[in-house]
Parts: structure tokens; sequence; C-alpha cells
């Protein structure tokens, strides 16, 4: 398959990608990894008049400490993230979450900031962004607006991410001492979007849950946190009945897609198993 | 839309093409370059029979521009075999029966040829999830991966790197 005709530009900066989008307007799609955007414009789905490249724009890579901060370069590619040593100590979560994305060969392109920007509530990364209450950092014609990641993502491919603007890079508090985490994804097949899956970030006080976020991916429109499920656990201890319980309230808010992965039913008791498995996982490394 | 000249480095050799930005690396490969060893399998980056070595870095030919490698150093299968001898990644996959039908096996070998360069020594673990990005239809799964550990010791024992 080969894609309709488009022009291409490769910019080596920010200010030069972002000059070039305002000049080709709504002709113009930004290209990251590629690696949904390519298959949708050979399927036809997608057919942008001019393509902008990123890969070309090295300020946009990298991971780095900043203000007490991971900062992360929305171009920083997946096979990255699960090399970086500052990530391995402060915060595991990402290397997880990415190598569960897809395989080594896509992880390769593939980057943070286009699996976030894209929109898709099948990609991983955004239901990771909202446990760790991420901070995104768009770069528009005006400068610079910090939106947080629960006011991001609005519906299935919408963003708060303006046709003028570039997501330039995510900013991520790291992880106290004796925080337990885990990203429990349950597909098909190497490759394959989640056929249900769930986010935890845990610490715990003594026996009882001193801090608990959860969030689902692709059992919604969006990646979407599970807050009733974390209110039901929060100064609780984490027996069997109380994990049931809190799973119980995660599958009340599921509303995922019938398609080949499952029907409604299916998807929504697995999004129950993985809430149980990701919080006695995360309980195991909360110390 | 008009054509892009770009010039890069496969298997060696130096080049430089016009390309429409919508020609994929796969595309190219084959029909610009006749390096139809490359093969088109899913065509969606789900197979890996399309993978290629880009700058260092297994990457699926078929999701990829040919405009975007401009600059860089891509190796195919045809770039593995030395001087009509055998690459010991090819040998190992004739000797171990690492292929059935064979349509997979460009795209298993070139990746194996980086998985050990990353990882000289890998557990049959570690093959597994490194390979992973790649099927085989017939379902050869066994033989390929006594293959890439044949080709690991037999890299190892000579005491070569693998050609970077």
């Amino acid at each position: 398959m080969i894609p309709p005709s488009f022009g291409y530009s490769a910019p080596s900066s920010l200010p030069e990608a972002l000059k070039l989008l305002a000049q080709h307007g709504d002709e113009a799609k930004i290209l990251a990894g590629g690696h949904s955007l390519l298959p949708m414009m050979k399927f036809r789905f997608a057919e942008p008049g001019h393509l902008i490249d990123l890969n070309r724009v090295d300020e946009l890579k990298g991971i780095r400490e900043e203000g007490g901060l991971i900062v992360i370069g929305a171009m920083t590619s997946e096979s990255d993230l699960i090399a970086s040593k500052l990530l391995t100590q402060k915060l595991p979560l990402l290397a997880e979450t990415a190598l569960q994305i897809a395989d080594p060969q896509v992880r390769n392109r593939g980057t943070i900031g286009g699996d976030i920007a894209h929109g898709d509530p099948g990609n991983d990364h955004p239901a990771i962004m909202l446990v760790l209450d991420a901070t995104f950092v768009l770069s528009g014609p005006k400068g610079e607006r910090s939106v947080p990641a629960s006011k991001f993502f609005h519906g299935t491919y919408m963003t708060d991410l303006q046709a003028s603007e570039i997501l330039k890079e995510i900013r991520i508090q790291p992880f106290a001492a004796k925080t337990g985490y885990a990203y429990c994804k349950l597909k098909r097949k190497t490759g394959d979007w989640a056929s249900a899956a769930a986010a935890v970030v845990l610490t715990m006080s003594g026996d009882k849950v001193s801090t608990l976020r959860i969030a689902l991916t692709n059992l919604a429109a969006t990646a979407i946190r599970a807050e009733a499920a974390e209110a039901d656990l929060q100064g609780r201890p984490l027996s069997d009945a109380n994990i049931d319980a809190a799973a119980k309230a995660a599958m009340a808010i599921c509303d995922p897609a019938a398609d080949l992965r499952g029907d409604v039913e299916y998807k929504t008791a697995m999004a129950g198993e993985m809430v149980k498995r990701a919080i006695r996982l995360a309980a195991t490394r909360c110390r | 839309m008009s054509k892009q000249l770009i010039s890069m480095s496969v298997n060696g050799k130096k080049l430089e093409q016009a390309v429409e930005p919508r020609t994929l690396l796969v595309h190219f490969l084959r029909e610009q370059l006749n390096l139809t060893g490359t093969h088109i399998g899913c065509d969606t980056s789900h197979c890996g029979a399309c993978t290629v070595d880009v700058d260092g870095k297994s990457l699926k030919a078929c999701t990829i521009l040919a405009v975007q490698c401009h600059g860089s150093e891509v190796m195919t299968v045809e770039g593995l075999a030395q001087g009509g001898a055998l690459h010991a990644i090819q040998d190992a996959f004739y000797k171990e029966h690492g292929l059935q039908c064979g349509f997979c096996t460009p795209g298993m070998m070139i990746r194996a040829y980086r998985l050990l360069q990353e990882n000289p020594n890998p557990s049959e673990d570690e093959i597994r999830i490194g390979m992973s990005g790649n099927l085989c239809r017939c379902t050869g799964y066994q033989n390929i991966i006594k293959a890439v550990q044949h080709a690991a010791k037999t890299l190892s024992a000579s005491g070569l790197k693998v050609a970077a």
C-alpha cells in the first residue's frame, strides 16, 4: 500500500517546525514515529497534504532532570525510555509500560509524545500519564502553555493540542521512596493493543493505603482515572475483599468498544482482573 | 508532488536518488534499487518481514518513508554475505533449519544480526523477546531460536565482533 501524495519537510528545530505548521495550516500533520499515522495514510483514513517530520529536531529528544522534575522530550522513543537509567531509578513505571508496547523494531521508532498526542484510547502512555499526574508542555505560535494530563484527553483522537501546536515535553514528579507501581496489560499477542489494561501507583502507610491512583487503557473513549475505585481503598488495608470492591468500582466506569478483542462484558471483566493484578503487584513494590 | 533528492548508504554503497515523499523505504529498496531480499508481508508493521537495519537500529521498512532515511546507513539482508561467503547468521539458519517457506527469513536474519550486536550472548528468553517483532507463519520458531543461539556461539567463538 502506498499513501496518497503529500509534501514533506524535515525541520531541525522546534521554531522551524512551528513556522512550517503555521504555513501549511490545516493541510499539515506532524509526523513523529509514524507507526499510527503512516498506516492510517496507507489505508486512506488520513490524507494530510503535508507532513512535518520531527525526527530531526534533536531538542525534542531525551530525558533529563530539571528543578526536581523528570522532563521527557516528546520525540523520545520507547526504546530510549526502556534504556534510560534515570527512569529506571526515578520512574520505573515508564520502562515497564514501554516494554509492553508493540515490539523492538516499532519501539525504535514509536515516541512517547506521538503515543500521547494521537489521542487513541488504545495507546498505553495516556493512562500512565494520568496515574503519574504528568504535565504536558505545548508549544504554539504564541509561546508555551502547560496542560495537566487530567485535562488533555477529550475523546477518541481528540486532545487539548491545537492544530497550531506541537507537544514539546512531558514533566513528571519522580516517585517518592517506597512507591509501588504496576502496569498490567492483557493483549492477544505481541504488538496488539490492550484488550484491557490498568496502571497503578501506590504508597502504603503501615498496612493501609496512603495514596493510590488507578487508570485504565482502552476501556472508554479515552484513558480514564478510576477515582471511585481509588476512594474505596483509601486508608484501608489491601485485603482480598477490599481489592475486589475496588475492581468492581473500576469496572462500573468501563465503557469499552466491542471489537475482535472481545465484547463489552469480557473487556469489562478483564478490566477488573487487570486492576486487581496491578494493585497486588504494586503492593509488592512498596518497599 | 515533486520528488526530493536523497542520499544514503545501502549495504556500504553510497547512492543518490530522487524519490516522491510518499515512497516507503521498502518500496524504494525493492523497486528502485532492486534489492528484493527485503520482503513485504503484512504491510502494517506487525510481521517484521520488511525489517532492515538503519543507523544501527532494526526498523520496519514498510512504515518509514525513504525520505526519512536521507543521510542514513541502511543495511538489508543482501549486506550480510561478504565476498561470496555466508554470514555466520545465514550459516546458522541453514545448519539449524531455521526456515521452512523462507518468506520471513530475511527479516529474521537482519533482526538477529542487530540483536546479537546489542546482546552477543542472549538467553533463550532474551532471543524470544528480541525477535518478538518478527512473525513466522510456518510457526518454525523453535529452529529460528536455535539458529540465533548457533550464530551467537559461532560469533563469540570466532572472537570476532559482528561487523558493525
